[in-house]
C-alpha cells in the first residue's frame, strides 16, 4: 500500500470531484494553447495573406502596366525623329512631315549604340484622295519595329499591317461601312481590311494604316520615311536635350520633337501603381498588427482571468474534498500517518489533476489546433506551427501549478486537521 | 508496563468556561492485560481514549506506552511511534471506503512501511475469515466483517496495545463474540488492551474493569 495507490483509488471513488476539478484544468490550458495557438495562426494567416495579396498586387500591376503600356502607345510616342528640313509650323498644322529622310535611316540608328530608345517605328505620313471614295484621307504606311540591335528584344508596341492588308481609322471605316475581312479598293490596289481602330477622337480616325512598301509604291517614294517614331526608355525619367543630343549626333540631317507628356504620364501612371499597392500591403500589414494587438490584449486579460477562476475552483472542490474525508483523515492519523503524509494524499490528488489536466488539454488543444489549422489553411502544412511543443510545456507546468496553488490551502488544512476532535464527534 | 497514565487531567473549553472530563487519572496496563472501561455516555471514556492513544494532548499529567513519555515526542515521531506500538478499533469502524479489505488491512504500511506486511495481512485476513472478501470494499461487507477487517489493520504492524471505542456497538452477538475472542487472545499474546464500552458482554471477557465517572476511574469488582 502506497500514498500514490491511495491517491488513485480515491480518485476512483470520487469521480465527479476529480472530474469537475479536470474539466477547470483542461479548460484552464486549453485556453492557454489555445491563446497562444490563436496567436500562432494569426501570424501564418498574415502571412498567407500578405503574400497572397502581394502575389495578387503584382499580377494586378503587370496588367495595369500592361494596360497603360497600351493605351500610351494609341496617344503617341515619345519622340518623333523628322527631316531636319521640315518645318514645324507646317508640320503641326497638317499632321505630317511634307519633306522626306531614307528609309535606312531608321536602320542606322538601330545599329547604333543608343542607350535611350527602345523601338523604332518608322513611317510615311501624307494626306490624300482616296479617289475610289471620294474624300481625303491620312494614308500612313508602316512596318514591323526595327530592333535595335544591342538592346534586349522588346514587345512591339504596334502590329505592323501585313502586305495586301489596311488597317482603317473609325470614322472611315464606319463611314464607309466596312467591316474586318471586307475588300476595298484604295488608290487602284484591292486590299483586305484587317480590322477597324476603334475611335480616338483624332486624325486616326480618318487614317488607313498599309505596309510602309506599299505607302512608297502608292505615293512613289521608294525607299523614304517622313518620320520615325521612338520610344524611350520606360523607366527613365531622361531629359529630352540629352535623347534629342544623342539621335543628332547618329543622324545629323534629322532633328527631333517631343511627344513630351506621354512617356511621363507613364512613368508616372506605372509608379502611382506601384506606390498605390505598397501603400495598399501597408495597410493590410497595420490592419493585421492591430488585429493582432486586440487579441493579444484579450489574451492577456482572458488568460490570466481563467487561471485564476480554474485555481479557484479547483481550490473550492478540494476544500469540499477535504471537509468530506474528515473522518478518513484522523484515521489515518490515527493509524499513525504523518501530518505531511496526510498533506501529500491532498496535494498529490491535486497535481495528479494538474497533470492529467495539462495532457489532456494539451491533447485536446493539439486536435482542435490541427483541425484548425487545416480549415484555415486548406493544408497540412500549417499542423505543427499553429501547436507548439514548447507553449504546450509550458502550459502542462501551468496545469499543475494551477492545481498546486488551488489545492495547497485544502491540503494543508487537512493535514492539520486534530483528528481527536473529529473522532469524539463520530 | 505498556500502557501508564499518570494523573491525567483533561478538560474541554465550552461556553466561556472549562468543562472538567478526566480529573487526575491514573491507569496501568501490563502485558496480558484486557480491560474495560465503562461509562455513561459523555463521562470521558473516549477523551480517555485518545490520550491513550497519543492523540489528545492532556492538560496535566503523563501518557507512557512501554515507558516512553508519549507526548514528550514532537508530533511527526509520536505519529510513528503510535502506528508501531497502538492499535486502534472503532464503533463505526472507520474502514476507508474505497479501499479494498486487503488494501485497508494494509493501510498502517503507509505509516510505518516494513517487511513482510503483505504475508502479515494475508495472514490476518484469513485469520478474520475475510479470504474470500479480501478483494471487496467496505460497502461491499457486512457489519461483522466490517469489524473484523478494522480488527486486522488494528493488528497488522502486531501493536502492544490495542485501544478500541465500543467495538462491539454495532455487532450481534456472534460477531461481538468474534471480536472479544481477538482481544482475549491478543492480550493472551502478550498484549494489552484498553476497552471502552457501554456493552454488557464485554465483562464476561475483560480481565478487570473500571467505571469511568466524573472524571474519576474507580475498579468495578
Amino acid at each position: 500500500m502506497s500514498l500514490l495507490r491511495l491517491i488513485l483509488r480515491e480518485i476512483g471513488r470520487r469521480k465527479l470531484n476529480f472530474g469537475l476539478g479536470l474539466f477547470s484544468i483542461v479548460v484552464a490550458v486549453g485556453s492557454l494553447v489555445g491563446a497562444v495557438a490563436m496567436l500562432r495562426t494569426h501570424d501564418l494567416r498574415t502571412r498567407e495573406i500578405l503574400a497572397q495579396k502581394e502575389a495578387d498586387l503584382k499580377k494586378a500591376k503587370a496588367e495595369l502596366e500592361d494596360d497603360y503600356r497600351k493605351i500610351t502607345v494609341r496617344m503617341g510616342f515619345n519622340v518623333l525623329i523628322l527631316p531636319k528640313d521640315q518645318n514645324l509650323g507646317e508640320f503641326y498644322s497638317e499632321s505630317y512631315a511634307s519633306k522626306l529622310m531614307p528609309e535606312d535611316y531608321v536602320f542606322t540608328l538601330a545599329k547604333s549604340p543608343i542607350i535611350t530608345i527602345q523601338h523604332l517605328l518608322p513611317s510615311l505620313t501624307q494626306k490624300v484622295k482616296w479617289p475610289e471614295k471620294g474624300r481625303t484621307i491620312q494614308l500612313i504606311g508602316i512596318r514591323d519595329e526595327v530592333p535595335v540591335s544591342h538592346a534586349d528584344p522588346k514587345k512591339p508596341l504596334q502590329q505592323p499591317v501585313k502586305p495586301g492588308e489596311v488597317v482603317l481609322g473609325a470614322e472611315l471605316g464606319e463611314s464607309a461601312g466596312l467591316k474586318a475581312g471586307d475588300k476595298v479598293t484604295l488608290m487602284g490596289r484591292e486590299l483586305t481590311v484587317a480590322r477597324i481602330e476603334k475611335p480616338r477622337g483624332d486624325i486616326d480616325d480618318i487614317s488607313a494604316w498599309v505596309d510602309l512598301k506599299l505607302a512608297q509604291e502608292l505615293l512613289g517614294k521608294p525607299g523614304q520615311i517622313n518620320g520615325i517614331l521612338a520610344l524611350e526608355c520606360n523607366c527613365a525619367m531622361a531629359d529630352l536635350p540629352k535623347v534629342r543630343a544623342e539621335i543628332t549626333r547618329i543622324l545629323p540631317d534629322t532633328q527631333v520633337i517631343e511627344k513630351s507628356g506621354i512617356a511621363l504620364a507613364r512613368a508616372e501612371s506605372r509608379f502611382r501603381a506601384a506606390e498605390e499597392a505598397r501603400k495598399d500591403l501597408e495597410r493590410e500589414q497595420r490592419n493585421r498588427e492591430t488585429l493582432r494587438e486586440q487579441r493579444e490584449r484579450l489574451a492577456a486579460m482572458l488568460v490570466p482571468l481563467v487561471l485564476a477562476a480554474a485555481a479557484l475552483w479547483i481550490g473550492f472542490l478540494a476544500l469540499a474534498n477535504a471537509r468530506e474525508r474528515r473522518t478518513e483523515i484522523a484515521v489515518l492519523r490515527a493509524i499513525g500517518m504523518r501530518s505531511s503524509q496526510i498533506l501529500w494524499v491532498f496535494f498529490g490528488r491535486a497535481l495528479a489533476m494538474g497533470m492529467t489536466g495539462g495532457v489532456l488539454g494539451c491533447a485536446i488543444a493539439w486536435i482542435v489546433g490541427v483541425a484548425a489549422a487545416r480549415d484555415l489553411f486548406l493544408g497540412q502544412g500549417g499542423n505543427e506551427s499553429v501547436f507548439d511543443i514548447g507553449v504546450a510545456g509550458i502550459a502542462l507546468a501551468g496545469a499543475v501549478a494551477v492545481s498546486a496553488l488551488g489545492g495547497w490551502i485544502p491540503a494543508w488544512i487537512a493535514s492539520q486537521q486534530d483528528p481527536a476532535e473529529i473522532l469524539r464527534e463520530e | 508496563m505498556i500502557l501508564q497514565l499518570d494523573g491525567v487531567s483533561k478538560s474541554y473549553a465550552k461556553a466561556g468556561a472549562r468543562l472538567p472530563v478526566l480529573g487526575n487519572v491514573s491507569l496501568r496496563l501490563d502485558a496480558g492485560d484486557f480491560t474495560a472501561v465503562e461509562g455513561a455516555s459523555g463521562s470521558g471514556k473516549s477523551t480517555l481514549l485518545l490520550i491513550a492513544g497519543g492523540l489528545l494532548a492532556p492538560d496535566q499529567g503523563r501518557v507512557l506506552i512501554g515507558g516512553q513519555g508519549l507526548y514528550d515526542l514532537a508530533p511527526d515521531r509520536r505519529a510513528r511511534f503510535r502506528a508501531e506500538h497502538v492499535g486502534f478499533v472503532f464503533q463505526q469502524f472507520h474502514l476507508i471506503p474505497y479501499l479494498t479489505v486487503q488494501e485497508n488491512v494494509m493501510a498502517p504500511a503507509m505509516a510505518f512501511p516494513g517487511e513482510g506486511l503483505t504475508r502479515r495481512a494475508a495472514e490476518l485476513i484469513e485469520r478474520f475469515n475475510l479470504t474470500g472478501r479480501a478483494h471487496h470494499t467496505p460497502s461491499e461487507l457486512s457489519i461483522g466483517e466490517r469489524q473484523r477487517a478494522a480488527l486486522a489493520r488494528a493488528l497488522l504492524l502486531r501493536p502492544g496495545l490495542l485501544l478500541a471505542d465500543e467495538p462491539t456497538g454495532n455487532l450481534d452477538t456472534g460477531n461481538a463474540e468474534t471480536v472479544f475472542q481477538a482481544f482475549r487472545e491478543f492480550a493472551d499474546g502478550g498484549g494489552a488492551v484498553l476497552l471502552v464500552t457501554h456493552d454488557a458482554r464485554a465483562t464476561a471477557h475483560a480481565r478487570s474493569r473500571l467505571r469511568l465517572a466524573g472524571g474519576q476511574i474507580t475498579p468495578i469488582v
